[in-house]
């Protein structure tokens, strides 16, 4: 199993520890990521919110270096991924922004490289039974609330990814780990993301309701795939608790970190140390479940 | 809801434009109001999802663009993905922010164009977005230098954010894309 990685820019910032937990993981199951040479920014919310052409043109540039490589395109961040998907639909769907597109890159891209989530290539690719297989510390009935946000499952037509009102990747993930997926209703409801900073007023209200909801479901942790969702629901309970004087302080940690303790991989190799709430709480009950 | 329309700068007011920018077809709408029950900000701020989709359709002009939804919409797609009709609303609110921007709509609370152009400057200059300089900026425009510096400690403890500048990305590839989309913006409209 080999694929194009694209990290994304949070992966060397604000996401190191979904980057570091992603590697160590796909070197515990055996799958080689090799990243593009001079791969560059997808563009993100700023970019499709200011010109389509330059929304486009942005991952297209990537996606013609992973083209280079004969290689599948991976990409863990969810809005890397989501703006790659969006960028091959439209270029294979708009002739005219195909052409724009090779224009602003100098080369024509056709739209073909194939553009996969971790997620995927650890359901599909790996296959639950295998990484059932190899877990050696199960998370023995952990509580988790399993969320996606908006960026794996919309524009539905586009990522085709699972039930864009009820997803269950994520919860099979953390079934299959020895988790017990919660059944709540947020699942798929924005935690505005790509406003934290610049709307921080309604940022705090929007995640206020989704850890709210976790934690009248009983969840001991959430778990996220997305670095977007990560560092919003984690950092933003400062906030909460500051103006509104909530504490829930609730570990939103990302699933490879929870699939990595499983894999008996040590927390301070899978990023556990830059969440800022602490997961401690997490950590020590799949440890002493383990060894008593 | 009460509506009131002003007279737009041409026949059938933004309607034509965000139809040919997008390529929905913003007629059969017929004003379910789906996209609004399931939008997360709608209740927060004073236009909803509906009433933009109405007040076009109905001819609305440039004073649409004043809408506070405009730079409050998340992106979150939800709107799009449950319209019973297809329209993809959540184009239709990027095209309504690039229409903003071109003709210089009155700025927003909360400076979300700011944000994007600090971002972008960072990804333009460096390849990809370099987080530290990305807030400077946007700091320095806003003038609200003390938001979420609490946090800065820890994070630069925990190493949660990069002090160093991105490097190894293809600076050329994107520059080039940036200049391309400069140019074919001094043509249009």
């Amino acid at each position: 199993m080999k694929y194009a990685y694209y990290p994304g820019c949070s992966a060397e910032s604000t996401a190191r520890d979904m980057h570091e937990s992603t590697l160590a993981v796909a070197r515990a199951l055996g799958i080689e990521l090799v990243e593009p040479k001079g791969w560059t920014c997808c563009g993100a919310t700023a970019g499709h919110q200011t010109d389509q052409l330059l929304a486009v043109s942005l991952p297209a540039a990537s996606l013609l270096k992973v083209q280079d490589m004969g290689l599948d395109m991976v990409a863990n961040c969810a809005a890397c991924y989501n703006r790659m998907k969006v960028a091959n639909h439209k270029i294979l769907n708009d002739p005219d922004m195909r052409k724009g597109v090779s224009e602003a890159l100098g080369r024509d891209y056709d739209g073909s490289v194939k553009v996969r989530h971790f997620l995927e290539v650890l359901l599909e690719d790996v296959g639950l039974d295998a990484i059932g297989d190899s877990v050696k510390y199960p998370l023995n009935g952990l509580k988790v609330a399993c969320y996606y946000g908006c960026l794996l499952v919309r524009p539905p037509e586009v990522t085709k990814f699972d039930d864009p009102e009820n997803p269950v990747s994520l919860d099979r993930l953390a079934t299959a780990l020895g988790a017990e997926s919660l059944d709540w209703p947020h699942k798929v409801e924005c935690c505005g993301g790509g406003l934290s900073m610049s709307r921080t007023d309604v940022v705090v209200k929007l995640t206020d309701l989704i850890v709210g909801m976790a934690q009248a479901a009983g969840a001991d942790c959430i778990a996220v795939s997305c670095p977007m969702c990560q560092i919003n629901l984690d950092m933003r309970q400062l906030d909460i608790k500051k103006e509104m004087g909530k504490s829930y302080n609730m570990p939103i940690v990302y699933i490879t970190q929870l699939l990595g303790l499983c894999l008996g991989i040590t927390p301070d190799k899978l990023g556990f140390n830059k969440l800022m709430i602490s997961p401690s709480s997490v950590i020590e009950k799949v440890e002493v479940s383990n060894y008593g | 809801m009460a509506i009131t329309i002003k007279k737009a700068r041409a026949a059938g007011g933004l309607k034509a434009v965000v139809e040919e920018m997008t390529g929905v077809e913003l007629n059969v709408c017929f004003q379910c109001k789906k996209c609004t029950s399931g939008c997360p900000v709608a209740k927060l701020i004073d236009s909803r999802p509906s009433e933009i989709m109405r007040r076009l359709h109905l001819g609305a002009g440039d004073e649409l663009l004043e809408s506070d939804i405009i730079w409050t919409c998340v992106s979150c797609e939800t709107c799009s993905a449950r319209c019973p009709m297809g329209i993809d609303i959540a184009a239709v609110m990027d095209a309504l922010r690039a229409l903003a921007l071109e003709r210089n709509a009155p700025k927003q609370q909360g400076n979300v164009p700011l944000f994007n152009r600090a971002f972008l400057a960072t990804v333009r200059f460096f390849g990809r977005t370099y987080d530290i300089a990305m807030i400077a900026t946007y700091k320095i425009g806003t003038r609200k230098f003390m938001n979420d510096t609490e946090k800065f400690p820890a994070m630069l403890k925990k190493r949660k954010i990069a002090l160093l500048p991105p490097f190894g990305a293809d600076r050329k590839a994107t520059r080039r894309i940036f200049k391309k989309v400069k140019q074919d913006k001094g043509g249009k409209r």
